[in-house]
């Protein structure tokens, strides 16, 4: 039946090598027309915004640092970093890194691949990495272009940290700089999680869906009146934790903790990508996805991981309750009112004060008698205290706190005109912003309270 | 001297859960022989095709593909190309940049495009090489599907409906450029519907019936299958001819329901061995009744696979 041959053949099983795999994974990836708009989006949009908003009376005072985006143009990259953290980085890893898979499917090319490469690691890998070089590219547009949009539209002047000291130019350049490095670690954790999702869930969009429901899902938590070691057991937190480097001594716990938990995340999920993907049987051609296995192998080990960061972080830190303490938030508030005074005295071509002789204290309360002085709320009052040299009567500042469940809060002027009652202070050489009317602070959930 | 055939398998069997897709399949595939792969939908080709692509492993057998044994997934040795289930082709590429990135992921010089551009050419879309295949036809997917596989010069060609939505000037295409590797020695294992393309590519076939080979050998050896076929016969008094022909020893003719008389009432259809039918010629034209058409119902092949699949039970039993 069969005629044969004359010689053996020389027979070489060769995989495809991990660079001409990566540079094909890539070649496909840019030419999508959805990854072509959303890197002309965030390498121009961005400037955009911040320019335009620089521009208008009204600011984004909502968001922390919105308020000084007239003062400096690093303000703009920051607030642009706020909105990022909040929807932009979720939503770029669900499109990107939650289809690289799932398009495959979608396509029927599989067996193709597989063909062509001869390895599922090599697919793997080089899938991800070219789906984290794109997110990378899309991380860097977001940044340069805030910043670029920020430093044309108000300029390369200092920029009032969150603990209210000045951060001279050069400074808030390179803080920016470590802010936008440092949520490059949630952003892989939700890559991560994506390229789960697209693994596990085949072509369903669910797959596509996964980093932004869980970053929805996580947003919501983090609105909740949570532990504090539960907040920083969340793959999340780093999103919100890059805050701390705006004060002096920066807020490093939290920070640290957060970029620990968001790398043991994407190290995890990933893996389990790879898991998955490994055990997948590619000749059956009815596969839509792993079924119950996405609970079993994907899901459960991810929870897992916050039941055992939030032990390891209780047993650990001193963290306690919300970690929003009375005199952690009175700490916090003087400070910042001492260094803001110094500003205003400045503005005012005033003979200069040091926080020393400020003396600065505050006493807050939380809703009145009837409530307990701790947690997130909008009903903390304070009063801050100060002395001036050479004076023995102290003077006295109402403030009104909004404390959110993450630290940060927004404290509202009431009293004198001349001092926080007012948003703006007549200087010799004209009305000014009143850098104590309205300010941001952030009281670090970690750090232990000092009576 | 040794000598070894380029696919040798035996008893190859796999399944899927409880669904037994391939029970002791032997399969022999010789260099420069195009092998035809035949069977009802769920008959196991295309499990047996991905096998051979290296895409699956089988549970138990031996499977030696260009000499090396294959005992794991994707462990098919260089050499091996083709596709199943239509060409793995991505839309937002254009023809010539998918093949240059296939060639580049198989080890060729990327830059180098002289192979690329054969492959075009072999296959007739040189016109179309720098347009995106999305809005490119199933029959010239099918073609780069084949041009991909051509890019790597493959001893061993697996191909799964290659000539699927092709017009007659693209199937001839493909089936020069197919016979023209085949002459070159390589061996190509193709599975098809259509039994005219089969009878008019491959030398050998193998039928595969839930899971198991009913026949495999020569084309030839299967029309002789096929056994007593319909045969239409049309000519110039149906009325003089339906006569003759049940007067005619051995054959039977078909009752007036049956579907090809329905279709045409000028037309007989008849059933019987050829000598029946040879009878049936020269008693017709004793008669004065010119014969105007007189062809099988079913093409040889096909009823020989029916017939082999069991699919043509029902037919029979009518008639």
């Amino acid at each position: 039946m069969t005629t044969t041959t004359d010689a053996p053949p020389q027979v070489r099983v060769r995989p495809t090598p991990v660079m001409r795999g990566y540079r094909f994974e890539l070649v496909k990836l840019l030419s999508q027309w959805r990854i072509r708009v959303l890197l002309v989006a965030c390498w121009i949009a961005p400037a955009a915004f911040v320019a335009l908003v620089s521009l208008q009376s009204q600011l984004p005072t909502d968001t922390v640092f919105g308020r000084s985006m007239h003062a400096t143009g690093w303000a703009g990259s920051l607030v642009v970093l706020v909105f990022s953290c909040t929807w932009a980085l979720p939503l770029l890893t669900s499109l990107v890194a939650g289809d690289v898979f799932a398009a495959e499917d979608r396509l029927g090319t599989w067996r193709h691949l597989l063909v062509a490469v001869r390895s599922p690691r090599r697919i793997f890998v080089t899938k991800g990495l070219a789906s984290l070089t794109v997110l990378l590219l899309l991380v860097a547009g977001l940044a340069v272009s805030a910043i670029a949009g920020g430093l044309a539209a108000a300029g390369n002047r200092p920029l009032v940290g969150l603990d209210g000291h000045l951060l001279a130019p050069s400074d808030a350049a390179g803080t920016v700089l470590l802010a936008w490095a440092c949520v490059l670690a949630p952003t892989l954790a939700f890559a991560a999680v994506g390229l789960l999702g697209s693994v596990a869930l085949g072509r369903s969009p669910m797959g596509l869906l996964v980093p932004a429901l869980l970053a929805f899902a996580l947003q919501l938590a983090q609105l909740l009146p949570l532990p504090v070691a539960v907040q920083l057991a969340l793959p999340s937190h780093a999103f919100i934790a890059w805050r701390g480097l705006f004060t002096s001594p920066a807020q490093a716990g939290p920070l640290l903790i957060g970029l620990v938990v968001s790398l043991a995340w994407a190290v995890i999920a990933t893996a389990l990508a790879y898991r998955l993907f490994l055990r997948r049987d590619f000749t059956d051609l009815t596969y839509d996805g792993s079924g119950r296995r996405v609970l079993v192998a994907g899901a459960l080990p991810l929870a897992g991981l916050v039941v055992l960061t939030f032990v390891v972080l209780t047993g650990a830190t001193s963290a306690k309750g919300s970690g929003i303490e009375q005199a952690k938030v009175q700490n916090s508030l003087a400070t910042v009112y001492a260094h803001l005074y110094r500003l205003q005295t400045r503005e005012l071509h005033r003979p200069d004060v040091t926080e020393a002789q400020l003396q600065a204290t505050a006493s807050c309360d939380k809703g009145g008698s009837l409530v307990a002085d701790h947690g997130a709320g909008n009903d903390w009052r304070c009063v801050v205290s100060w002395h001036l040299p050479g004076t023995s009567a102290a003077g006295n500042a109402i403030y009104q706190l909004d404390v959110t469940a993450d630290g940060r809060y927004v404290a509202d002027g009431d009293g004198p005109k001349e001092v926080n009652g007012y948003f703006q202070v007549r200087t010799p050489t004209g009305d000014a912003p009143n850098p104590l009317w309205q300010f941001d602070g952030n009281v670090d959930l970690l750090s232990s309270t000092k009576e | 001297m040794h000598r070894s055939p380029a696919v040798r398998g035996r008893g190859i069997r796999k399944s899927f859960g409880d669904v037994i897709a391939l029970d002791g399949v032997d399969l022999d595939v010789a260099s420069g022989q195009v092998h035809g792969l035949v069977g009802p939908n769920g008959a196991g080709k295309t499990t047996l095709l991905g096998l051979l692509l290296g895409l699956a492993v089988a549970d138990s057998g031996r499977l030696e593909i260009l000499g090396t044994p294959v005992g794991r997934t994707l462990s098919v040795p260089d050499g091996v190309a083709g596709f199943v289930d239509g060409p793995g082709l991505y839309p937002s590429l254009t023809a010539r940049q998918n093949l240059s990135a296939l060639a580049s992921l198989r080890g060729y010089d990327a830059g180098r495009t002289a192979g690329v551009d054969d492959a075009l050419e072999q296959v007739g879309l040189t016109d179309v090489a720098d347009d995106r295949i999305r809005g490119f036809s199933l029959g010239m997917r099918q073609r780069l599907g084949l041009a991909a596989a051509l890019l790597t010069t493959p001893r061993l060609l697996v191909l799964d409906e290659p000539a699927n939505g092709l017009d007659p000037a693209g199937k001839r295409h493909v089936h020069r450029v197919i016979n023209g590797l085949a002459a070159e020695g390589t061996a190509v294992v193709l599975s098809s519907h259509r039994m005219d393309d089969l009878a008019a590519l491959c030398s050998e076939v193998t039928i595969l019936a839930t899971g198991r080979v009913v026949f495999s050998g020569p084309v030839s050896k299967l029309a002789a299958e096929s056994g007593e076929l319909d045969y239409r016969l049309r000519t110039s008094d149906p009325a003089a001819a339906h006569q003759v022909a049940l007067d005619t020893p051995g054959l039977r003719v078909a009752p007036g329901h049956d579907r090809a008389e329905r279709q045409d009432a000028d037309v007989l259809v008849v059933h019987g061995p050829v000598p029946a039918l040879d009878e049936l010629v020269r008693r017709l034209v004793r008669a004065d009744v010119a014969v105007r058409e007189l062809a099988p119902v079913v093409a040889p092949l096909e009823a020989a696979f029916l017939a082999l699949t069991g699919d043509g039970q029902s037919d029979e039993e009518e008639l």
